[in-house]
């Protein structure tokens, strides 16, 4: 189970939205399963094709993910992932 | 009922009511967030919006009761649809919404960048995408589909026969106009008499930008079309358009455009200077009108500022209904006329940009 944070900003769309434990060997795993708890909350984070949005980032054990396309970057258990969206101006 | 006045900003979505004498705001949905799109579905008056976000893509919602409550729903995808070969296609805005007519109460269309028309017959509940318009042969063609500052070409108009609901037209910037007589199974250009001044052929079949085109209610073989290189009118449902524009140039360019439902040589435009500038020719804040189709144009200055002015009209930020018509600029000022557009008051100068207006 890895542990998975969350920009505050989404917390507009998802009010109940909160740290969490989520299973997967994968970025895009872990995604889907957070997409299971609160339905639609891949849609802002993926494009049509599945591909991460320009403007999301995610940072794995500290790290942005290197695969935003597929999200195929393995996840093991006690990594912490965290969704954050980029900087903008505007 | 008190008619309120819908305005789609790039922070948010503000509804005005008419209390008595003035208009006021009344409230604020999606506070902070870009409206793309607005709509309002006469059949049910159901309230559509789409957002822009800047991070999380681009979203729709609707309201039943006026706005008192949203539901989110999913949009339009493009999933396993490409661009182009190699390239995946990816919903970029929603630029245009279209119900269809009583015999379809479900039909609702919807144009997008890229260029994409979907459609749906459960009132938005689920949308396919117009395979038909999307593998016409000409929308792989660079020099035939382009965007037009923008990186794709995109749907902005969707232009209902309301005398049958497999008769519609679109407006693509930049191809042009598209026409089906079958429900969107198959497509025709209807660019015959437009001008591509931006080409090497301006007399292209597909190439062309129209920014607005507006059929009317009452004579559905006229349309009008505000485009990038004039403005157009075609009493033949698009067989040959003809060029409209004011004989010294003045007005031509522009986005904007209103028409009367019932007189079919009634138009109203809000000029700008040519694409370099997109602001008020000569800096005056101008609302042109036409009572003998387009023949001559008559400019009203009445209740616009005196001043210089650069503020730019959208092409889907000035609406009709009766007499009454509103217009708001990128600017952040909302004007609006009771008098078919004779004289104009100044409701708002502290909006943000108006991107879209609906009567309700």
């Amino acid at each position: 189970m890895a542990k998975v944070k969350f920009t505050s900003a989404l917390k507009r769309y998802f009010p109940s939205l909160t740290e969490l434990e989520i299973p997967g060997d994968s970025v895009k795993e872990a995604l889907h399963n957070i997409d299971q708890q609160f339905p639609g909350i891949m849609t802002y984070l993926t494009e049509d094709n599945g591909q991460l949005r320009k403007h999301v980032n995610i940072f794995l054990k500290g790290e942005l993910i290197k695969d935003r396309v597929t999200l195929n970057d393995p996840v093991n258990a006690r990594d912490e992932l965290l969704i954050f969206q980029a900087l903008s101006g505007g | 009922m008190q008619p309120k006045l819908l305005v789609g900003t790039s922070k948010g979505l503000i509804i005005y009511k008419n209390n008595s004498k003035n208009w006021i705001i009344a409230r604020v949905h999606f506070e902070g967030l870009p409206v793309s799109s607005l709509y309002i579905d006469e059949r049910t008056n159901i309230w559509w919006v789409a957002l822009s976000h800047r991070h999380w893509g681009e979203k729709l919602h609707f309201s039943e009761d006026a706005g008192n409550h949203w539901v989110e729903v999913k949009v339009p995808s493009f999933s396993n649809y490409f661009y182009k070969p190699g390239k995946p296609a990816t919903l970029k805005k929603i630029w245009s919404m279209q119900q269809s007519g009583p015999d379809r109460p479900g039909g609702l269309w919807v144009g997008t960048e890229p260029g994409g028309l979907f459609h749906s017959d459960d009132h938005g509940k689920h949308f396919q995408l117009i395979e038909p318009l999307w593998n016409h042969p000409s929308r792989l063609d660079p020099a035939q589909w382009f965007g037009a500052g923008k990186d794709y070409p995109f749907i902005h108009s969707i232009v209902l026969d309301p005398r049958d609901s497999d008769h519609v037209y679109v407006g693509v910037s930049c191809a042009g106009v598209f026409e089906t007589r079958d429900g969107g199974k198959s497509w025709q250009a209807k660019n015959m008499g437009l001008v591509a001044a931006y080409l090497p052929n301006p007399q292209v079949e597909i190439g062309h930008d129209p920014h607005r085109i507006i059929l009317c209610p009452a004579h559905p073989e006229i349309l009008w079309q505000q485009n990038h290189c004039g403005i157009f009118r075609t009493t033949n449902g698009g067989e040959r358009w003809e060029d409209v524009s004011g004989k010294d140039g003045f007005p031509k360019y522009g986005f904007s455009l209103a028409i009367d439902d019932e007189d079919p040589d009634m138009a109203w435009v809000i000029p700008a200077h040519s694409d370099e500038r997109r602001i008020p020719v000569n800096l005056k804040l101008t609302v042109c009108v036409t009572r003998d189709a387009g023949r001559n144009w008559t400019p009203i200055h009445q209740g616009l500022p005196a001043e210089p002015a650069f503020d730019l009209v959208l092409r889907h930020s000035f609406v009709k209904k009766g007499d009454a018509l509103a217009f708001g600029t990128n600017n952040g000022n909302l004007y609006l006329s009771d008098d078919r557009g004779n004289s104009w008051r100044m409701i708002s100068q502290n909006l943000p940009m108006v991107n879209y207006l609906a009567w309700a």
